[in-house]
C-alpha cells in the first residue's frame, strides 16, 4: 500500500503541484483585484472579452482579460520549447463551435466555469457544492455516450500558421488594449472594473498556462478518468486546487459558509444543477474543460481554438438574449437555454455514435 | 491493432480498454499521434497488466506495442 501511495506522488506530482499553484494563484487574484470568487473564472474571463470587443452590451462584464492571454501564450510557450506544439483540426469544427457555446451558455447560468466552481466551494459558496453535482452528473451522461463509441470523428495535420493563428491573434488583442485603442470596450463598474494588476494577472495566466500544458490539468478529466479509467491523477489534482483555495480563503478572512449572498451567484438550486450539467456533458464531448481547450488552442489544436471561439460567441449570445445569470437570479431566458442546450448536446451525442467494428 | 490516430484524449485510451476488455489479447499495437494519447494509453496499460514499447514512427506518429504480463 505504501509502495503504492509513493508511486502515485511520482506519477502525478507535477498535475497535483499544477492545482495547487492554481488555487494559490486564484486567491491571490481575487486579493489583487478580481472579483470576489473569481480569481479565476475561464468562462467568467472569455465573456469579460467577448464585452472589450463589443460583441454584447453589458456594460459591467466587458475586460480583455490577461489571464486569457497569458493562459493560451504560456501554453504555447511550453509546447514549443518541449516539441508539443504539433497544429491539428478537423475533428468536427462546427460541431465544437455549437458545443462551446452551449457550455459557455451552461456556465453563464450557473455563473462560473469547473475551475470558479471550485473556487467558488473553497470559497465557501455552497450553491457551487449543487453545481458540483450537475457537473458531475454531466459528465456521467458524456461517459455514457463516450462508451458506446461516441466520437466527433479524427483530425488532420495542419500548417504553423495555423496552429499559431489564434494565440497570436489573442495577443496582437491584448497589445492593443496595452496601447491603449479606444475601440475596445473596458467596464466602469460591476466585475468587469475589478482587476488585479496587469502585469501580475499576465504573469500568473503564463504560469498556468505553462504548467496545464506539461501536466494536462483538466477538471473534467478527473471525474472522467476516475470513473472510466480508475485513474484518480487528475481527480487529486482537482481536490489540491480545492484545499489551496479553502486555505487561502481561510487566512485572508474571506471564507463564508453559506447560500445567501455569495458574490457573484445565486440560489436557485436546479438552474445551478442543470446549469453545470450542460457544461460537464458538453466538455466530456468535447474531451476537455474550457481551461483544458484553452490549453490545446496554445498548443496548436484549433479545434480547440474553433472551441473557444464557440465560448466568446456563446458568452456574447448570453448577454445579448438574457439568459446570463447575475447575483440576483437567473436571466429571463436562462431557464429554456439551458434546456435548449441540454436539447442540443443529447442530438450532438445520438448523432455521434460510431458503430463498432 | 487499433488506429487512434487524429483521435484525442480520451478515445485511445476507450478504444484500447473496450478491446483489452473484449479481447484481451497477449499483444496489441495501438498506433496513436500525440505524446498525451502515449502518456494515457501508457498508463492505463501499465496499470491493467500490460507492458508498453513505444516507437516513434515518422511524422509525428507513435506506435505502441502492448504485451502482457
Amino acid at each position: 500500500m505504501k509502495e503504492k501511495k509513493e508511486n502515485f506522488f511520482k506519477k502525478y506530482w507535477l498535475v497535483m503541484l499544477t492545482g495547487l499553484l492554481v488555487g494559490a494563484a486564484a486567491v491571490v487574484l481575487a486579493a489583487f483585484g478580481n472579483p470576489k470568487n473569481m480569481g479565476f473564472c475561464i468562462a467568467c474571463f472569455l465573456r469579460d472579452i467577448a464585452g472589450a470587443l463589443k460583441l454584447h452590451g453589458a456594460g459591467v462584464v466587458q475586460y480583455f482579460r490577461p489571464e486569457i492571454v497569458g493562459i493560451v501564450a504560456g501554453s504555447c510557450i511550453m509546447a514549443l520549447i518541449s516539441k508539443e506544439f504539433k497544429p491539428k483540426a478537423g475533428s468536427s469544427p462546427v460541431i465544437r463551435f455549437t458545443l462551446g457555446a452551449a457550455v459557455m451558455i451552461g456556465a453563464l447560468v450557473f455563473l462560473g466555469c469547473p475551475l470558479r466552481m471550485v473556487i467558488r466551494i473553497g470559497g465557501g459558496d455552497l450553491n457551487a457544492i449543487i453545481g458540483l453535482a450537475g457537473f458531475v452528473l454531466g459528465i456521467l451522461i458524456g461517459i455514457f455516450f463516450l462508451k458506446h463509441n461516441f466520437s466527433l470523428g479524427r483530425a488532420y495535420k495542419q500548417s504553423t500558421v495555423e496552429g499559431l493563428a489564434f494565440p497570436v491573434m489573442l495577443i496582437g488583442g491584448f497589445v492593443l488594449t496595452l496601447i491603449g485603442a479606444s475601440f475596445f470596450a473596458f467596464s466602469a463598474e460591476g466585475p468587469g472594473s475589478m482587476h488585479a494588476p496587469i502585469l501580475l494577472a499576465l504573469g500568473i495566466g503564463l504560469i498556468v498556462g505553462a504548467l496545464a500544458q506539461k501536466s494536462r490539468l483538466c477538471m473534467v478529466g478527473g471525474v472522467r478518468d476516475a470513473v472510466m479509467f480508475k485513474e484518480f491523477g487528475l481527480l487529486a489534482a482537482f481536490g489540491c486546487i480545492l484545499v489551496a483555495v479553502l486555505v487561502g480563503n481561510a487566512i485572508r478572512g474571506t471564507l463564508n459558509w453559506g447560500f445567501e449572498g455569495q458574490p457573484i451567484a445565486h440560489t436557485e438550486w436546479l438552474w445551478n444543477l442543470l446549469g453545470m450539467t450542460v457544461v460537464g456533458w458538453g466538455c466530456t464531448l468535447l474531451g476537455g474543460c474550457p481551461l483544458r481547450q484553452l490549453v490545446l488552442a496554445g498548443e496548436g489544436n484549433t479545434d480547440s481554438a474553433i472551441t473557444v471561439l464557440g465560448m466568446i460567441a456563446g458568452a456574447a449570445a448570453a448577454h445579448t438574449l438574457k439568459t446570463a445569470s447575475s447575483a440576483d437570479g437567473t436571466g429571463v431566458n436562462g431557464p429554456i437555454a439551458t434546456i435548449v442546450c441540454l436539447a442540443v448536446i443529447l442530438l450532438i451525442s445520438v448523432t455521434h455514435l460510431k458503430k463498432e467494428q | 491493432m487499433i488506429d487512434a490516430r487524429g483521435l484525442s484524449c480520451p478515445l485511445p485510451v476507450i478504444k484500447t480498454q473496450n478491446e483489452i476488455k473484449k479481447n484481451a489479447p497477449d499483444t496489441l499495437e495501438v498506433l496513436v499521434d500525440n505524446t498525451t494519447a502515449v502518456g494515457n494509453v501508457t498508463r492505463f496499460a501499465n496499470n491493467n497488466g500490460y507492458d508498453v514499447a513505444v516507437k516513434e514512427l515518422e511524422d509525428d506518429e507513435y506506435s505502441l506495442v502492448l504485451t502482457k504480463r
